[in-house]
C-alpha cells in the first residue's frame, strides 16, 4: 500500500514537472523543473519497470548462491554489501562522456537532449547495465566477449573484440583531443594538469612503498596536492617570466599527451595508472554532489531556448539533423555499450545476492544519466550567444572575435566582444573564443554555479578548479583505455607470434604500447589541426562506435533470452537494440554518403581535394589538405567498419533465435548451476 | 547516554563503509579470508598483496568513458 501510494506521488509529481516543461516552451524556465522531472522518472522506472524485469524477464534469484559467494577467494570474488558494490560500480561507470555529450547536443536546445537523456537511460542503458550484470554473475563474471563466444560461437566474439578495441582508439583521440583544447594557450591549466602528474607518482609512492595500500590516506594527499596545484596555477599565471613556460599550441600539446600515454601505458600501474584512478574518482564524487548541491541551491534559468533551428542539421558544433545525431552525440548518459565491459567484469564478482543487480546495475546507471542531465544543464544556462561562442570552431563562425559575434549574432543570439572578454578576464583566460570540445563551457556553466552558490569572487579558481577536474578525469580514462587497448593488441598479436601475447615480455609491451598510443595518437593529431575542430568530425564516430558496443551487448543478452526460452519479453532488450540500430545506421549512412560537406565525410573530402587542386586554398590550409582529406575518407571507412560489425552480430543473434524456433541445435547455455545460497543465514547469524 | 551509543555506532559503521569503498580493509578481509580457508598456510605480506590486486585490477577494463 504504501509503496502504491509512493509510485503515484512519484508519477503525479513528475508529470507535473514534465508539463512545466512542455508548457513553458516560450519562455525561459528553471533548471528545477528538469531536475525534478528527471529524479521522478528515474525512481519510477527504478520502482517499477526494473522491479518488474528483474522479477519477469531475468527471472533474478535471491536464493541462487552467486559467484563471489561460489567462488570466495577473499580478492576479486567477494561477497559485498550491495552499497558498496553500487558505489563500485558507479565509479567505474561514471566517465566524461556524460559530461561532453550533452554539451555538445546543447546545440540543438535542451529539450531534445533531456528527452533522450530520460528515455534513452530508463528504456535503454539501464535496462543493458543490468541485464548485462545478471547474465555475467549467472555466468562466473565472464566478459563480453566470452559470453558472445560461449553462447553464439567464435565469430560473434571475435567481432566484439575488434569493436572493443576501435573504441578504446576513437575514445582516447577524442578525450585526448578534448583535453588539448582545454590546455591550449591556458598556462594556469596546463601548469595544474602537468602538477597534477608528480602529485599522482608521490601517492603512487604512498601507497606502494610508505603505507601499503591505504587508499584514504593517499587520496587526502592527493587532493591536497592538487589543491596546491590549482593555486600554484594562479599564481604562475600572473607571473610574466614563467607563464611563457606552460604556454602551448595545440600540436605540442597533443604530442605531449601521446607521450604521456605511451609512458603510462608501460610504467607499473602502482605508480601513475592506480593513484591517478584513485584521484580522479574522488575529485569526480565530489564535484557531482556539489553540482547538485548548488544546482537546487540556485536552481538557475535555463536560457538556451528548448529546440533551436539547428534541429534542421545545420548546427555550428557538429552538422547534423537532430535525428539521428542527438541519439549518436548523447551516448553515455542514455545507453553507453562501454557500461556492458564492467557489468561483465569487476562487479559480478561481487555482487552477494542476484537481487542486488537492480540497484547495482539499474541505479548506477539512473545516477550517470542524472550527471549528463546536470551537465546539460550547466551548458544551457550560459547565454547560447556566450554558448555558441565558446563551443563553435573558427572554421565555422570565422577567425577573429568580431568575425564570430557578427556570424553567431546573425543566427539570434546576441553576443558581444566586450561581453566575452569580460567573461575571460572573469575566468582567468585570454580568451574563450572557439574552445571546442565542451570542456570549457561546461567549466564556465560549472564556475557560475559554484560562483553563485559558493563565492562570485573565486570565479577564476572555480573555472580552473572545473578544467582541472576534467582533465583528470579526461586523462585517467585515456590512461586506462590505453592501457586495455594495450591488452587487446597483445591479445591479437599473441594469434600470430605467441610470445607478443605474454602480457609481461618487455619487447612485445613497447611493440603493443607503441601501435595502441600510434592509433590514437594519429587520430589526436589529426583533431588538433583540423581547422573545424576536430571534435565535430571524432566525437559523433565515438557515438556511433560506442552505440555499435551498446548494440552487441543488447544482441547478446536478446539472444540469451530467447535461448534460454524467454522470448516472449523479448521486446525490453529488442526494442532499444532496434532502435539503436536504426539511429546508428542512419548516422553512419549520412556520414558515408550525404553530399552535405558538413555532414558527408566523402564529400568533404573530395570537395577538399577539389579546392586543392583548383589552387582555391590558403597556403597554410593547403598543406594540411592532403592529411585532412586523407583522414576524412578513413573516418568514413571506420563508420562504414563499425555499421557492418553492428549488423554482423545482430544477424548472428537472428541465426540463434532462428535455430532455436526451428528446434535445431543450439550451443549449449553457459549458465552457471544453481547453487542454494548459504550466504544470507551465515550474514543473519553474524548480525546476531 | 543510548543516543551517544547509537551515533557512535552509526559513525563506526559509515567509516567502515568508507574504508571498505575505497578499498582501505581489502588486506584485512584478505587476513581473514586466508585464516579460514587455507590456516596452515602463510599469507601474503600487506605489501606483497597491494601488489598483486593493482596489477591484477589493472589487467582489465576498470573504466568507462
Amino acid at each position: 500500500m504504501r509503496n502504491k501510494l509512493i509510485g503515484v506521488l512519484l508519477a503525479v509529481v513528475g508529470a507535473f514537472a514534465l508539463g512545466g516543461i512542455a508548457l513553458q516552451r516560450h519562455e525561459p524556465i528553471n533548471a528545477l523543473w528538469i531536475v525534478t522531472a528527471a529524479v521522478c522518472i528515474y525512481l519510477l522506472g527504478y520502482r517499477v519497470y526494473a522491479a518488474w524485469i528483474a522479477s519477469r524477464v531475468l527471472e533474478v534469484d535471491p536464493t541462487r548462491a552467486t559467484p563471489a559467494e561460489r567462488l570466495n577467494n577473499g580478492r576479486d570474488f567477494v561477497p559485498t554489501h550491495r552499497a558498496i558494490v553500487f558505489g563500485h560500480h558507479f565509479a567505474a561507470i561514471a566517465g566524461p562522456g556524460p559530461l561532453v555529450g550533452p554539451t555538445l547536443a546543447a546545440q540543438f536546445g535542451y529539450l531534445p537532449g533531456t528527452l533522450w537523456i530520460l528515455v534513452g537511460a530508463v528504456f535503454g542503458g539501464c535496462v543493458q547495465d543490468m541485464t548485462i550484470l545478471l547474465l555475467s554473475t549467472r555466468r562466473d563474471g565472464r566478459s563480453l566477449g566470452q559470453m558472445a563466444r560461449d553462447e553464439f560461437g567464435p565469430v560473434g566474439g571475435f567481432a566484439a573484440l575488434i569493436g572493443t578495441l576501435l573504441i578504446m582508439v576513437i575514445l582516447s583521440a577524442v578525450l585526448g583531443l578534448v583535453v588539448v583544447n582545454v590546455m591550449k594557450h591556458s598556462p594556469w591549466a596546463t601548469a595544474t594538469v602537468m602538477a597534477t602528474i608528480p602529485a599522482a607518482i608521490i601517492v603512487g609512492l604512498y601507497l606502494r612503498v610508505w603505507r601499503p595500500g591505504r587508499v584514504l590516506e593517499g587520496t587526502v594527499l592527493g587532493v591536497l596536492l592538487i589543491m596546491l596545484a590549482l593555486l600554484g596555477g594562479g599564481w604562475l599565471d600572473h607571473q610574466v617570466q614563467l607563464r611563457g613556460l606552460f604556454d602551448y599550441s595545440g600540436v605540442t600539446l597533443a604530442a605531449l599527451i601521446i607521450g604521456y600515454g605511451f609512458c603510462a601505458a608501460i610504467l607499473p600501474v602502482w605508480l601513475l595508472l592506480a593513484p591517478r584512478d584513485y584521484l580522479s574518482t574522488f575529485l569526480k564524487l565530489g564535484v557531482v554532489i556539489l553540482l547538485a548541491i548548488a544546482i537546487v541551491i540556485t536552481h538557475p534559468q535555463i536560457k538556451m531556448p528548448a529546440v533551436t533551428q539547428f534541429v534542421d542539421g545545420t548546427g555550428p558544433l557538429f552538422g547534423g539533423k537532430v535525428f539521428p545525431f542527438v541519439f549518436i552525440t548523447i551516448a553515455c548518459g542514455a545507453i553507453s555499450g562501454f557500461h556492458s565491459l564492467i557489468a561483465s567484469g569487476t562487479s559480478p564478482k561481487l555482487i552477494s545476492n542476484e537481487r542486488d543487480v537492480r540497484l547495482v546495475g539499474y541505479g548506477s546507471m539512473a545516477l550517470e544519466s542524472f550527471v549528463a542531465i546536470m551537465a546539460l544543464i550547466a551548458a544551457t544556462l550560459l547565454d547560447p550567444g556566450v554558448f555558441f561562442a565558446i563551443n563553435a570552431g573558427a572554421g565555422v563562425v570565422g577567425a577573429t572575435p568580431e568575425a564570430a559575434v557578427h556570424t553567431i549574432a546573425s543566427w539570434g543570439f546576441p553576443v558581444t566582444v566586450a561581453q566575452m572578454q569580460q567573461l575571460a578576464t572573469a575566468m582567468g583566460e585570454q580568451t574563450l573564443f572557439a574552445r571546442t570540445g565542451g570542456a570549457p563551457s561546461l567549466a564556465v556553466g560549472m564556475a557560475s554555479i559554484f560562483g553563485s552558490t559558493f563565492g562570485q569572487g573565486l570565479l577564476a579558481l572555480w573555472y580552473h578548479f572545473a578544467i582541472m577536474f576534467e582533465a583528470v578525469f579526461l586523462l585517467a580514462t585515456l590512461d586506462a583505455g590505453t592501457r586495455v587497448g594495450r591488452f587487446m593488441v597483445q591479445d591479437l598479436l599473441g594469434r600470430i607470434y605467441e610470445p607478443l601475447g605474454r602480457t609481461s615480455w618487455y619487447p612485445s609491451v613497447l611493440l603493443s604500447s607503441a601501435l595502441i598510443v600510434a592509433a590514437w595518437g594519429y587520430f589526436l593529431y589529426i583533431g588538433v589541426i583540423d581547422p573545424n575542430g576536430g571534435v565535430n568530425i571524432l566525437w559523433p564516430l565515438f557515438g556511433i562506435s560506442n552505440q555499435m558496443l551498446a548494440a552487441i551487448a543488447l544482441s547478446i543478452a536478446t539472444g540469451i533470452l530467447v535461448k534460454s526460452g524467454r522470448g516472449r519479453y523479448v521486446l525490453v532488450t529488442l526494442v532499444p537494440l532496434a532502435w539503436l540500430a536504426l539511429v546508428t545506421t542512419t548516422a553512419a549512412w549520412q556520414k558515408i554518403t550525404s553530399p552535405d560537406v558538413r555532414i558527408g565525410l566523402f564529400a568533404a573530402a573530395d570537395d577538399l581535394a577539389a579546392k586543392l587542386a583548383a589552387g582555391a586554398l590558403p597556403p597554410e590550409r593547403a598543406a594540411l589538405a592532403p592529411q585532412l582529406i586523407f583522414n576524412q575518407r578513413l573516418d568514413g571507412y571506420l563508420a562504414l567498419l563499425f555499421t557492418a560489425i553492428l549488423w554482423f552480430v545482430i544477424l548472428d543473434m537472428a541465426r540463434i533465435c532462428l535455430r532455436r524456433w526451428r528446434g535445431l541445435p543450439l550451443p549449449p547455455s553457459s549458465e552457471a548451476a544453481h547453487r542454494p545460497t548459504r550466504l544470507e543465514a551465515v550474514l543473519a547469524g553474524e548480525a546476531r | 547516554m543510548r543516543a551517544l551509543a547509537h551515533i557512535a555506532h552509526g559513525l563506526h559503521r559509515a567509516w567502515g563503509a568508507l574504508r571498505q569503498l575505497a578499498g582501505d580493509d581489502a588486506y584485512e578481509r584478505y587476513l581473514v579470508h586466508h585464516a579460514q580457508q587455507h590456516p596452515l598456510a602463510t599469507p601474503l605480506s600487506a605489501r606483497e598483496f597491494y601488489a598483486r590486486e593493482q596489477q591484477r585490477r589493472w589487467s582489465g577494463v576498470s573504466r568507462c568513458c
